[in-house]
């Protein structure tokens, strides 16, 4: 059984920005990734994000309970995006592949779509059961790469799952979604199947030192454009970056008696989605 | 064309994020010259319709079906809909229900998908402003069609009263493209819920006076639907355990509302919860930096607040 888990580079600014940053870097507490958001340092932290680390801590929990089970860790990136697949081999899977093309220099892969398109064509050459994706890149992530990959290729897909249990006889993975206002479900989706994974998976595992050294020696599988069939202008960007706006932040205060104020406060909170 | 905006239920209850993206789509349109429909799927869809049948929304879309939400039958019902409609965008709202179909629906209509916008604009072609790489950016969307969803709580709802035609609307399901189930629905666990996972967290400082004050926060957590954490001080005295605190020493957490009850609002305390996306803070201190952060306040005593509170949300 082939699984797949989708990787960010470590900027989504037009791609990896820049270079620096050690592979040694990229496999301490993926936690610590959280406040070093992609793209914003000049000294990039070439961890996989928060939520990529869920997801490949349930691929190689799915390679530890089942058999035959082959994790391909994909990422889209220049040759220093190789730090977090090879991030990925260290905890455990198999293949490492980075995306990249000439042509994609300069390309703002912003949109998740043109993302998903480069997916689609390495999931479609491994025919996987399952790809595990993170519920989103960063802390300001579009969250939309997995969900509209699965379109893409017509598989099924859930959307920030929180559990997962793969029934490979009955072709079902059956996962638990935790909805806004405290509720949760659960859904049976057929496989083949797209999961994006949330932060409450599991506990990401620490890899250990002669993994890592071991990842740092391995092989990266690049894949051009060429490769998966892709002609350059399926590439083409329809988001443009046209400037950045500046929100003031005001805290609205909320007056009177208490009982008042926690009324007011109340209505605020049940807007806001609180269902008690 | 029509801007098209998908109103969210669940468990019978239309939640405000749907005429708030009524809202959003009403000032597009007053630009754009398009009209506004509003799509509402499965569930009491009469009801809903009552609800967000208001000023300026030419019709809302009524698709009978099952209460329980499924993103493969939302997709297929939303992709017909937007073309029979011809939609220019399509606005959902931003949450976990609005990010399992919304892909989904720009990969159908070949067109982008720009989720938790907290902006748009159509005077010069559509452009949409969104948090990227840390910064509110304002994209340009080239073709000017768009998925969108929008952040809940940036815009005011819409107030019901209109001449809003209902028409019930009938999507041809292709079953064989329906690649899920909703197999249970259920309330998630409260109090005890880990505090990466929680919606809602209910964080205590140095406010409260004792451990036997903590009841107090454990009643609110119940009647949010959220779990318990704390600044520092509480866990520095061992009245929560060292797992419940955050900040810089502890967890980082980005729920969807984060209440701050008698918290100062320390640096340390702030690193671990600026993401939340609406943070609401009672203090009796107007001068205490949580206010800095806070999108909503409420400066008193709180043994005086967080009792009402709790009352005033199990009303």
């Amino acid at each position: 059984m082939q699984v797949i888990v989708t990787v960010a580079p470590p900027s989504r600014a037009g791609g990896v920005a820049g270079s620096g940053g050690t592979a040694e870097h990229a496999l301490g507490d993926p936690h610590g990734s959280r406040h070093s958001p992609f793209g914003r340092s000049e000294a990039a932290v070439w961890s996989p994000s928060l939520w990529d680390a869920h997801a490949l801590e349930a691929a190689v929990e799915l390679g530890e309970s089942h058999e035959d089970v082959t994790i391909h860790a994909v990422t889209v990136g220049p040759p220093a995006a190789d730090s977090v697949v090879r991030a990925a081999l260290a905890k455990g899977a198999d293949r490492a592949v980075r995306v990249w093309d000439d042509h994609l220099d300069g390309v703002d892969l912003l949109e998740p779509r043109l993302t998903a398109r480069l997916l689609a064509a390495v999931t479609a050459d491994v025919d996987p059961a399952v790809v595990l994706s993170g519920a989103q890149s960063g802390p300001d992530g579009f969250g939309a790469t997995g969900v509209a990959l699965a379109a893409r290729l017509g598989y099924g897909w859930a959307a920030v799952v929180t559990e997962l249990s793969l029934d490979r006889d009955a072709g079902v993975v059956s996962v638990r979604r935790d909805l806004d206002g405290n509720r949760s479900e659960r859904v049976a989706v057929d496989l083949p199947a797209v999961l994006t994974v949330g932060t409450g998976c599991n506990e990401p595992r620490t890899a250990s030192l002669g993994a890592v050294r071991a990842a740092q020696r391995a092989d990266v599988a690049v894949r051009s454009l060429a490769d998966l069939g892709i002609e350059q202008s399926e590439i083409e960007p329809s988001l443009t970056r046209v400037g950045t706006v500046d929100r003031e932040h005001d805290v609205t205060l909320l007056s009177g008696a208490p009982e008042d104020a926690a009324a007011d406060l109340a209505a605020v909170l049940r807007r806001h989605g609180v269902d008690p | 064309m029509t801007v098209l905006t998908v109103a969210e239920h669940r468990h019978g209850r239309l939640w405000d994020v749907s005429r708030e993206a009524q809202t959003a789509g009403l000032e597009l349109a007053a630009v754009t010259g398009d009209t506004v429909h509003t799509a509402v799927v499965g569930g009491a869809v009469e009801r809903f319709a009552d609800r967000l049948g208001c000023a300026g929304v030419e019709t809302v879309h009524t698709v009978a079906g099952d209460e329980a939400f499924n993103h493969d039958v939302y997709t297929q019902v939303l992709t017909q809909l937007a073309e029979s409609v011809d939609a220019r965008v399509v606005l959902a709202p931003h949450s976990v229900t609005g990010l399992n179909y919304a892909p989904a629906l720009s990969a159908r209509l070949d067109w982008p998908v720009v989720p938790d916008a907290v902006a748009l604009d159509g005077a010069d072609g559509l452009t949409v402003t969104r948090e990227v790489d840390g910064a509110w950016t304002t994209l340009a969307v080239d073709g000017g069609r768009a998925v969108v969803t929008v952040r809940p709580g940036e815009w005011p709802v819409t107030e019901a009263a209109g001449d809003t035609d209902v028409i019930p609307f009938t999507a041809d399901i292709d079953d064989a493209a329906v690649r899920s189930t909703v197999t249970s629905e259920a309330a998630g666990a409260l109090a005890d819920l880990a505090l990466e996972d929680a919606d809602v967290v209910v964080a205590v400082g140095r406010g409260i006076g004792g451990e036997a004050d903590l009841d107090l926060l454990f009643d609110l957590a119940d009647a949010v639907g959220g779990t318990v954490a704390a600044s520092g001080p509480p866990v520095k005295r061992g009245w929560l355990p060292a797992d419940r605190q955050i900040g810089q020493s502890g967890a980082t957490v980005a729920p969807d509302v984060y209440l701050a009850v008698g918290i100062s609002g320390a640096a340390q305390h702030l690193a671990g919860m600026r993401e939340s996306d609406t943070v609401v803070a009672i203090n009796s201190d107007p001068t205490a930096p949580i206010f800095d952060v806070a999108d909503y306040g409420v400066v008193a005593d709180l043994f005086d607040v967080v009792p009402a509170l709790t009352a005033a949300l199990e009303e």
